[in-house]
């Protein structure tokens, strides 16, 4: 074992644990004598997070209606400075994760290496593996600090598997008093409608980018993902340019991907798109451009345009 | 009301860069641009300053070697003023570094009511510095943001989740995040553009805001680089040209997959 303790965010969702979650408390077993979980809801979560490894969860009181970084870094970091905090924090690349690990880094002036694909021993030491320039590279950092390793890491970097362990045993965390920057409050909670797998489950996954060349085209992707049972999803291009809400985004910034088959549809494969969905276990790329980068990531590529291959495609599709 | 706006001159992301051997800093060659991220942070901000009927936006950058053309490009489309933090041992600075040096650059302003930020910068996309802004200035904050609309001193954001968004109030002074694509950035007028060049930019050293450089830079990093590796590349598929039945390939493929 590197590290005597680990402490994971566990992050609830409306059906139980965020499964990055749990990817988070696997990997912990392997790197930790102790992992236990920081949870705002640890009676909910605490079966799930025994069930892959953590002894204890460690309930943050006080944030109903609130967003949940201040507390929650404030909490921990009163936790350090008691002298009964842990030796690392692992938290998942989340919109609240992300909050939490950047209060929780001016608390304890310390800093967070972030993008974090892997962490693995490093001499006694722990150390984070993140890929850089499109996945191309991957650059290993330690912290040398003696403070507590923050690691923020990408949702799929690891597989969840149980341990068998007991629901873990809850306990309390102190909130200090957070003044002004617990101020946010949480007026109404709004869930988008959703037809289909969402991107995180599917088994396919149909993306579209700017090589549809207008907003309405993407009604191609909509309709080859429906006949296939995929998701549909979209590069940043055209999120960026409005043609899709940012919850269809996949990529660097957006969603991570690793679907049995991914296709993108008119995607050059930029940098920020490649991170997201390399990890796919196969890849089909239809283009235009034959120099475009995505034909280096794909298992099949066809060198075309997309508003003559995908009709087709759709119509064979339906007709089987 | 005074809105500041964190933006990042970046290199053009059409090329990427590389890592020196040596240093393991990144290199950057040829000129900087404003972060495409950015631009919607600084729409957000004129809109709102607009909306209130008065008041200024005002921007804050950290760069190596005295950059400028990026924040030019932010001034052109309608920020009045800026502070440049341009020092060499700024060199190797991590985002907690970078959340230290503009939240004093935010402080060097004044008080403004409202700190916009990107979500993240498109080349080091850590993620983590508006966050850090907040609680180095001790300010509540809202990331994420598909919008925002102020009214006196509350901001109503609504804030994207993992399911849809959440409406969020948050009182000012607060530091939010802009979510891209969420506004049509303005582009630069000539005119604006020849108004830029004489707006008012305030360059500034660590020590001018109160940092030493042994806290900044790969100094005050408080971590090292212990491995540079390539990563696991796929390996080669089948690149077709579409004969007009490239479609039938796809099909082959899927139903070979036995996902069809």
């Amino acid at each position: 074992m590197t590290v005597g303790k680990i402490w994971v965010f566990v992050e609830a969702t409306d059906g139980g644990v965020s499964n990055t979650s749990l990817e988070l408390l696997t990997k912990a077993r392997d790197l930790a004598e102790t992992v236990e979980g920081v949870s705002v809801a640890a009676n909910d979560v605490a079966a799930a997070a025994g069930a892959h490894g953590a002894t204890t969860v460690h309930q943050v009181d006080g944030t109903d209606g609130k967003l949940l970084g201040p507390a929650v870094a404030g909490a921990i970091a009163a936790a350090v400075e008691a002298g009964t905090g842990p030796d690392a924090v692992l938290i998942a690349t989340s919109y609240d994760g992300r909050d939490v690990a950047g209060r929780l880094s001016v608390k304890l002036d310390a800093p967070v290496i972030t993008n974090v694909v892997d962490v693995v021993d490093d001499g006694g030491t722990l150390a984070g593996v993140e890929p850089i320039f499109g996945g191309t590279t991957n650059v290993t950092t330690r912290f040398t600090s003696d403070k507590p390793d923050i690691f923020l890491v990408r949702p799929k970097s690891f597989a969840a598997e149980e341990s068998g362990g007991a629901p873990a045993a809850v306990s309390g965390l102190s909130v200090p008093d957070l003044g002004a920057t617990g101020a946010a409050v949480v007026t109404n909670r709004f869930v988008e409608e959703q037809t289909g797998p969402s991107l995180d489950d599917a088994d396919i996954v149909v993306s579209g980018g700017r090589g549809l060349g207008e907003s309405d085209k993407f009604e191609m992707v909509e309709q080859l993902a429906k006949a296939l049972g995929a998701a549909p999803g979209a590069s940043r291009a055209i999120v960026d340019a409005g043609w899709v809400p940012y919850s269809y985004q996949v990529g660097q910034t957006g969603k991570v991907v690793k679907p049995n088959v991914y296709i993108a549809a008119g995607i050059s494969g930029a940098t920020q798109h490649l991170v997201g969905m390399k990890g796919s276990k196969t890849i089909i790329a239809i283009n235009k451009d034959p120099e475009a980068p995505i034909f280096s990531v794909a298992d099949l590529g066809i060198v075309g345009d997309v508003h003559k291959v995908l009709p087709k495609l759709i119509e064979a599709l339906q007709n089987r | 009301m005074n809105v500041v706006v964190c933006v990042k001159q970046i290199p053009d992301p059409a090329d990427p860069g590389a890592l020196d051997p040596e240093t393991k800093t990144l290199v950057r060659s040829g000129k900087l641009i404003l972060d495409e991220s950015d631009s919607y942070g600084v729409e957000m901000a004129l809109q709102l300053v607009d909306a209130a009927g008065g008041g200024e936006v005002t921007l804050v950058s950290m760069a190596p070697n005295d950059e400028q053309s990026g924040l030019r490009t932010a001034l052109a489309m309608g920020a009045a003023k800026a502070v440049l933090v341009s020092d060499d041992a700024l060199r190797g600075s991590d985002s907690l570094t970078t959340a230290k040096v503009l939240a004093k650059a935010i402080e060097r302003t004044g008080q403004p009511d409202l700190v916009l930020t990107a979500t993240e910068s498109s080349d080091g996309y850590t993620g983590t510095v508006p966050e850090q802004i907040a609680e180095l200035l001790s300010l509540p904050s809202v990331t994420f943001a598909k919008s925002i609309a102020v009214d006196g001193a509350t901001a109503s954001v609504q804030r994207q989740t993992e399911a849809g968004y959440d409406d969020v109030q948050v009182p000012l002074p607060a530091v939010v995040s802009v979510t891209a694509g969420v506004v049509e950035p303005r582009y630069p007028s000539f005119k604006g553009i020849m108004a830029a060049k004489s707006k008012p930019l305030d360059q500034v050293t660590v020590a001018d805001l109160g940092l030493e450089a042994a806290q900044v830079g790969w100094a005050g990093a408080g971590q090292e680089i212990v491995d540079v590796s390539e990563a696991e590349a796929r390996e080669a598929g089948t690149i077709v040209e579409d004969d007009g039945e490239g479609h039938q390939k796809v099909v082959d493929f899927l139903a070979e997959l036995k996902v069809i």
